[in-house]
């Protein structure tokens, strides 16, 4: 058993997976959208399980090197089977989604390399994890093929993260040239003898940073976001914006730290001041968004710069911090989107300004949305203020009191747009609507309030949460 | 008993503002009674205040009656109170003039539950100011007076009610900012706000050393200080050229509320003088003695000017105190300029008495005024003439008072103005030489007062029918009877009064 | 006695908004009776800790508890009162009942006061603010102070832009939410600074009071961190958000905003800008009081020319949280204590000035003060309830506005002579136009149009104005109910500035 428990989580996912293949034949197509329950079960129970049997004590390598089992891996790996069993929720809903099980096994099938990215120990095992976690993104985000825009979206990510990825590969070769090992952990002894030049160094890093930047929507590789979360299917954009980008951030944190701590002055410097810029432009640009996908993606790589500033502040609490935020930014997100998703379903609509009287029409629907809205403008008693907080700390701890004013600042022009579509939602009247009906599914109800009773636990009680992040962040220093 | 007696100035005191919260809970359709009421409550202040000046010792120096409470430790503040010569004497004026006033509003219709607890509380207002001897306590009651004079005004008065209200109220606060002002520097200086402790400490401070960390010596800021007090003590007398609220403020209020205002309210300004400036500024006032002087004289001159050329009867009257108050404050400035002397106690003397008598006099004539405005709804003295035939009570009392005020011999105002004269004549020769040629005029325009209304054709309209003038009744009567009474008492016998005054003025200065 | 009295206060107020958010919509005078019912148990133990800290004598943080938050970051959740926040805390509990009472409203098309529309909300959210107000006066951590703080700010936003006043609700609400949002999040990075640098693993303050940072640390991070709570205190030129966003809330909130949040931007800023800084405040105190000492006189000069009567109040609220920064910025006994007192007796009086502009308003439609006039006929209480505030507003002694600017203006005689004489011209200021007011919009004739339309006050109106009257006029007879206990509070600043 021990020597399975590193993988336990992927075990898990691939036989979640191939009972999705089982039973589809067997149901009839309307009895289909049952696949959802039977994912996000699945993934709900998986948690459960690895969560009993599978927890890791002193970090260990396992499976020849290739990955290696800490807390920091094994949290990640249970953030992204919470969203996904979230977002399969979420799928059960959509017409074209909702009754293939093709649609299921892909989420699974990229979630798994999502939880390998985690834990990866290796070069080769990262760069095939990342490649297994989009090309089912891919598909899915084209899934709805008679949909112009969602076929847009799907070939338009497919593009931009061939390209990345590519030119992320060459980093890693170079990688490999200069010390002649793949090993992750090695890399760090091998500079640290110090054969080359910064400026090499530097070179390698900016390769790294443009691939993986792309997956975490860092500005300049940020453009492909907006058009990819507005074409592809929402709870797909969902997926995209939270747990893709935390596996992003899980390889970004564990391989800056763990393999170029010697350099961390310049690398840390770089990070600050793409997470000012990132910050910035993404918030500007939201400001100006009418469609609350394209608002929420341009909110997303605002995040990431956020989340960025405890990356750049390299240090234990820096990392803590990033963990911290990731959590309450997936919880967060994926609530947004949920909404977005159940509310879309009736209206057809994803303008901001369809959200008119929302709070009339399902007061519920509307106190979710200001839950999950307020978190991510950095609002107590939920979980994005304290996430927040932590970041700017580790920034401050860091000395980089600049850059936490920066995100300051951020944060304001952050609430305001924010703050407008609540006016929508409360204010603004939409008398015609509002005697209609709202009907929310059994499935959204269920992860709606699991998700915003999660942004208030993680705002309130936060000292499990930040036990766990700070353990996390304890394995790679 | 004891309570009573160890208690007596804060029963007198408080007794007011208690029976005001009572009227409060009556019904405010119980005209009658809340008049009765209010009426009787300003009757035990008066009998109390009695009781002091019975129980008085005026050979004994010092403040009697004292009694002290804590109120504002954190500044050193307390509720010191105590009654010397002075005081007493305002005491009394103002438990004497309060229920005639009372009385005297037993016309008043309109909205009588508020009227009389406003009254009650004015009461309370200017008594805790004569009793004061903590300066920030002294403050406090000062300021306290104005809201309910202000709301009498505003509510009670007649046509340009809201003009005069806002002036009296923007004057007086005004006035009393360099006061408080004043009393803050004191207060931070010597970090308590008892009287004699500052008076102590203040008076010792050499003018020459500087001032804390500015550049100023403590000469000058005594200096800007002394003004300070001036002018907000000047405001309230009224002295020239402050005194322009104070024909409006008078003339719209309505009756009782011009007695009080005329009877005690001007007096507080006065007695600031006497107790503040005085022992507080020797020096400064010393200094200063001749524009003090100057003021005075102004007033005085300046006053009985304006008042004679007046048509209105009640601006006729408001105008006289001006010209009366400045012989108060002729007084104080010679006893300033020569303090110690003979003569200075007997200007200080006149003084006083003056704004005692002054007290008597206005109260009444303002109540006379009002008494045929009631009848005739004009003040304009040429619509009135030759009216003593229809009202000859009414005419006697009204040329009884004028008298009073002129300072005719034989009634209280001749004794007060003959003593200020006296007592200022060797100390500032050019200014009282000029004060009597105001005298003069002060004869003027009380005779021309009492002619237009009493003398003269008849004005046939007030003869006959609907406008038939009725002679004045009963209860306007009990009003002026004891102030009659004390006029002609105080000007046949002083000595009643003037022993407790006199004794005052020599231990003080 | 260990009955966790502070947590029960802070979390009862969020506890009804839960309960209430959870009942049907349809049940309104149940959501409204709940609301009434934690408003007074709020009340009732509020008065009791103030009650209980009074007649003990006590000194120093009381009432405390303690449970461990985050223990990583010594982050703990410390409730405790002292001097200065125990008045603060009964003054929330007082503007919480009274502002139910006068938004209780009335399911009846022609009733012209209270809260009609969504009521459910509305009392949520207020509650949640209410509990976020109470958080701050008692928590003695730093941390939780601006968790706490934070609460209270976002609710006004909603509550501003729901059920303000349709004209300017937006726009006010949106920039008095981004005003306060700034200055807090600046302030938040002054107190990370402060933790980092004290390097004691903790934000208790009690602990970080102690922690003697460098003086030039101070003088860096006094400014941000006192002007960003400050900024809430309404301290010019930074008061700007303010009389918006009084005038576009609804009553209740403008009680609260005005009465009970401006205090908690002065008081974040004494607790965390003065006295954790103290040499930086020090350092600083001559820009604080000129800016202070600007606000007192402006905002009462711009008070004078309003021609809205809730503009009037505002601005009045801006110069009279001037004479609050003002004592702050003396640094001496006197007028700590008057500030001390000041934040609790203008809370007072402004929340009963936007009660009674609010009744005349739902019943007039208009608050052009030139167009009213006769309201003290018809509403009596009301504005017998305005010349109180008014009087209280002026300065005028036996009330408790007297007690609380009175040493203020010691102090500032101690520190700066100038300034306490350009700044006693406020009183009159504010003498010429609460005078103004009262005449025009109480006394006079009442306009035609207005005739038979006045209907008179609600029961519950008149029990709100008479409590809040009662604690202004108590205070101002008997100062002793207050004085000593904010001394207290002020001793402990004072030892903290060196006895300065």
């Amino acid at each position: 058993m021990n020597s399975f428990a590193p993988i336990l989580p992927e075990i898990l996912l691939l036989a979640i997976g191939l009972l999705i293949l089982l039973a589809e034949p067997f149901w009839k197509r309307e009895q289909r959208r049952n696949l959802g329950w039977l994912t996000a079960g699945g993934l709900a129970l998986s948690m459960v399980v690895c969560l009993l049997v599978g927890r890791p004590a002193a970090p260990v390598m396992a499976l020849g090197g290739m990955v290696r089992f800490d807390w920091l891996g094994f949290f990640f790996k249970m953030l992204f089977l919470a969203a996904s069993a979230a977002t399969a929720l979420f799928m059960m809903d959509v017409e074209k989604l909702n009754r293939r099980g093709e649609a299921y096994l892909l989420l699974l099938a990229s979630t798994m390399g999502m939880t390998l990215m985690a834990s990866s120990a290796n070069l080769v095992m990262l760069y095939l994890a990342i490649e297994t976690t989009s090309i089912p993104l891919y598909v899915l985000a084209g899934f709805m093929l008679e949909d112009e825009a969602s076929t847009e979206a799907g070939f338009k990510y497919l593009l931009f993260g061939a390209l990345t990825s590519t030119v992320m590969l060459y980093g890693f070769s170079l990688l490999y040239g200069f010390t002649g090992t793949t090993d992750i952990y090695k890399l760090a002894a091998m500079f640290q003898a110090g054969q080359l030049s910064t400026g090499v160094i530097v070179g390698v890093i900016f390769l790294l940073v443009v691939g993986l930047g792309f997956k975490v929507s860092i500005v300049p590789f940020h453009f492909w976001a907006p058009d990819v979360y507005e074409g592809s299917p929402t709870p797909i954009a969902g997926f995209l914006s939270t747990a893709s980008k935390a596996a992003g951030f899980a390889v970004l944190a564990r391989l800056f730290v763990v393999a170029f701590p010697n350099l961390m002055s310049s690398w840390a410097t770089i990070l600050a001041v793409l997470s000012a810029i990132t910050m910035t432009v993404g918030n500007l640009l939201a400001i100006r968004q009418s469609n609350i996908k394209r608002l929420l993606a341009y909110s997303s790589v605002a995040h990431a710069g956020y989340v960025l500033i405890g990356v750049a502040a390299a240090s234990r609490l820096g990392v803590a911090s990033v963990v911290f935020y990731l959590i309450a930014y997936i919880v967060t997100n994926l609530a947004a989107f949920g909404i977005v998703v159940a509310y879309a379903r009736v209206s057809g609509s994803d303008e901001i300004a369809a959200y008119n009287g929302l709070s009339r029409r399902s007061p519920g629907l509307a106190l979710a949305l200001l839950v999950a809205f307020l978190s991510l403008a950095g609002m107590p008693p939920f979980g994005g203020f304290i996430a927040k907080v932590l970041v700017f700390a580790a920034a401050v701890e860091s000395g980089l009191v600049w850059l936490a004013v920066v995100g300051v600042i951020n944060a304001i022009i952050g609430l305001y747009y924010y703050l407008v579509v609540l006016k929508h939602v409360y204010l603004f009247r939409n008398e015609a609507a509002e005697s209609q009906p709202l009907p929310v599914t059994r499935p959204y109800m269920i992860a709606l309030v699991a998700l915003s009773i999660g942004i208030i636990l993680i705002g309130t009680v936060f000292a499990p949460w930040f036990g766990l992040s700070d353990a996390a962040a304890l394995n790679l220093f | 008993m004891d309570f009573i007696n160890s208690h007596l100035l804060s029963l007198i005191l408080f007794l007011p503002t208690v029976a005001a919260l009572v009227i409060f809970f009556l019904p405010k359709d119980e005209v009658k009674l809340i008049r009765w009421t209010a009426f009787a409550a300003s009757l035990i202040p008066f009998a109390l205040s009695v009781v002091v000046w019975v129980n008085f010792k005026s050979d004994a120096s010092g403040f009697q009656f004292e009694e002290n409470y804590p109120w504002y430790d954190a500044i050193r503040s307390s509720v010191h109170l105590g009654v010397d010569g002075l005081s007493l004497t305002m005491v009394v004026l103002t438990t004497l003039l309060t229920p005639l006033a009372i009385l005297a509003s037993f016309s008043i219709t309109d909205r009588v539950k508020p009227y009389m607890m406003l009254f009650l509380m004015l009461e309370t207002g200017m008594l805790g100011v004569f009793m004061a001897l903590d300066l920030l306590i002294f403050f406090v009651f000062w300021e306290i007076g104005l809201v309910p004079m202000y709301f009498l005004i505003n509510q009670w008065g007649s046509a340009n009610r809201n003009y005069a209200s806002l002036k009296f109220m923007i004057y007086t606060m005004g006035g009393s900012l360099g006061l408080l002002l004043g009393i803050q520097l004191l207060g931070v200086l010597f970090k308590t706000f008892d009287l004699q402790t500052i008076v102590q400490g203040w008076t010792s401070l050499s003018s020459s050393e500087t001032f804390g960390q500015t550049f100023f010596t403590i000469g000058q800021v005594k200096a800007v200080a002394f003004w300070a007090f001036v002018i907000a003590f000047a405001i309230k007398v009224p002295v020239w050229p402050f005194h322009t609220w104070l024909p409006d403020a008078h003339t719209e209020a309505p009756t009782a509320g011009s007695m009080i205002l005329a009877g005690v309210l001007l007096k507080l300004g006065a007695y600031g003088f006497l107790r503040l400036v005085l022992p507080l500024y020797p020096e400064q006032a010393q200094f200063y003695a001749g524009a003090l002087a100057f003021l005075a004289v102004a007033a005085i001159v300046f006053g009985a000017f304006a008042s004679y050329g007046q048509t209105d009867f009640k601006r006729l009257v408001a105008y006289s105190s001006v010209n009366h108050m400045g012989f108060v404050l002729l007084g104080i400035a010679a006893a300033a300029k020569a303090s110690g002397t003979l003569d200075a106690t007997i200007a200080l003397n006149g003084a006083v008495l003056q704004m005692f008598n002054h007290g008597l006099s206005a109260a009444g004539m303002f109540f006379l005024v009002g008494v045929i405005y009631e009848r005739t709804h004009t003040r304009n003295l040429n619509e009135f003439g030759g009216l003593f035939p229809l009202v000859p009570v009414y005419g006697g009392i009204l040329i009884f008072t004028s008298m009073a005020s002129l300072g005719l011999p034989g009634l209280n105002g001749f004794i007060s103005e003959f003593l200020v004269v006296r007592g200022s004549w060797p100390i500032l020769t050019v200014y009282t030489a000029v004060a009597m040629l105001g005298l003069l005029f002060t004869g003027a325009y009380i005779l021309k007062g009492i002619k237009s209304v009493l003398h003269g054709p008849l004005n046939e309209h007030w003869a006959h029918g609907e406008h038939k003038l009725t002679e004045i009744n009963t209860r306007e009567i009990l009003v002026m009877a004891p102030l009659m009474a004390l006029i002609l008492v105080t000007g046949v016998w002083p000595a009643w009064i003037l022993d407790v005054i006199n004794k005052a003025m020599v231990m003080l200065f | 006695m260990n009955f966790p009295v502070l947590s029960v206060i802070v979390f009862t107020p969020m506890a009804a908004a839960v309960l209430m958010l959870l009942m049907p919509a349809e049940r309104r005078n149940e959501t409204r009776s709940i609301a009434l019912a934690a408003a007074t148990f709020a009340l009732i133990l509020s008065g009791w800790v103030y009650y209980q800290y009074l007649v003990n004598h006590m000194a120093g943080y009381q009432f405390v508890e303690e449970y461990n938050w985050l223990p990583a970051l010594g982050m703990k959740l410390i409730f405790g009162v002292d001097g200065m926040s125990a008045p603060l805390v009964l003054l929330t509990g007082i503007v919480m009942f009274t502002g139910v009472l006068i938004s209780w409203g009335i399911d009846d098309e022609h009733a012209p006061t209270g809260i009609q529309d969504r009521p459910r909300e509305f009392f949520a959210f207020l509650f949640i603010l209410a509990s976020g107000v109470f958080g701050v006066f008692a928590s003695l951590d730093l941390f939780m102070l601006f968790f706490f703080y934070e609460i209270a700010v976002f609710p006004m936003y909603l509550l501003i832009a729901i059920w303000g006043w349709v004209k300017t609700r937006e726009y006010a609400a949106m920039k008095l939410t981004l005003y306060l949002f700034v200055g807090s999040v600046v302030a938040l990075v002054g107190a990370l600074a402060m933790y980092f640098k004290a390097g004691f693993d903790s934000f208790d303050m009690r602990l970080l009071e102690q922690a003697n940072f460098p003086v030039d640390f101070q003088i860096g991070w006094f400014l941000p961190v006192f002007l960003g709570f400050a900024v809430l205190g309404g301290i010019w030129p930074f008061h700007n958000w303010s009389p918006d966003g009084h005038v576009a809330a609804p009553t209740a909130v403008s009680m609260f905003h005005a009465g009970v949040l401006m205090k908690l931007g002065a008081f974040a800023a004494l607790r965390v800008g003065i006295m954790l800084l103290p040499e930086g405040a020090k350092y600083w105190s001559w820009l604080i009081m000129t800016f202070a000492a600007v606000a007192v006189v402006y905002g009462a000069y711009i008070a004078f020319v309003q021609t809205d009567f809730k503009y009037m109040v505002g601005f009045s609220s801006v110069s009279h949280m001037g004479l609050v920064m003002l004592g702050f910025s003396t640094l001496n006994r006197q007028g700590l204590l008057g500030s001390g007192v000041q934040m609790f007796s203008h809370g007072v009086m402004t929340a009963l000035f936007f009660a009674v502009v609010g009744m005349v308003y739902d019943r007039a439609h208009t608050r052009e003060i030139p167009e009213l006039g006769g309201m003290g006929k018809i509403l009596p209480f009301a504005s017998i309830g305005f010349i109180i505030g008014g009087l209280v507003s002026m300065g005028m002694p036996g009330f408790s506005g007297f007690i609380a600017e009175f040493p203020i203006f010691l102090g500032v005689w101690g520190r700066q002579w100038l300034v306490a004489v350009v700044a006693s011209v406020s009183i009159v200021i504010t003498a010429a136009y609460i005078m103004r007011n009262i005449r025009m919009v109480f006394f006079g004739n009442m306009p035609e149009k207005f005739e038979g339309h006045i209907s008179a006050l609600t029961a519950l109106d008149k029990v709100a104005i008479v409590t809040l009257c009662a604690f202004m006029i108590g205070i101002g007879l008997f100062p002793s109910l207050m004085v000593p206990m904010v001394q207290t509070g002020v001793d402990n600043i004072l030892r903290l500035l060196g006895g300065a």
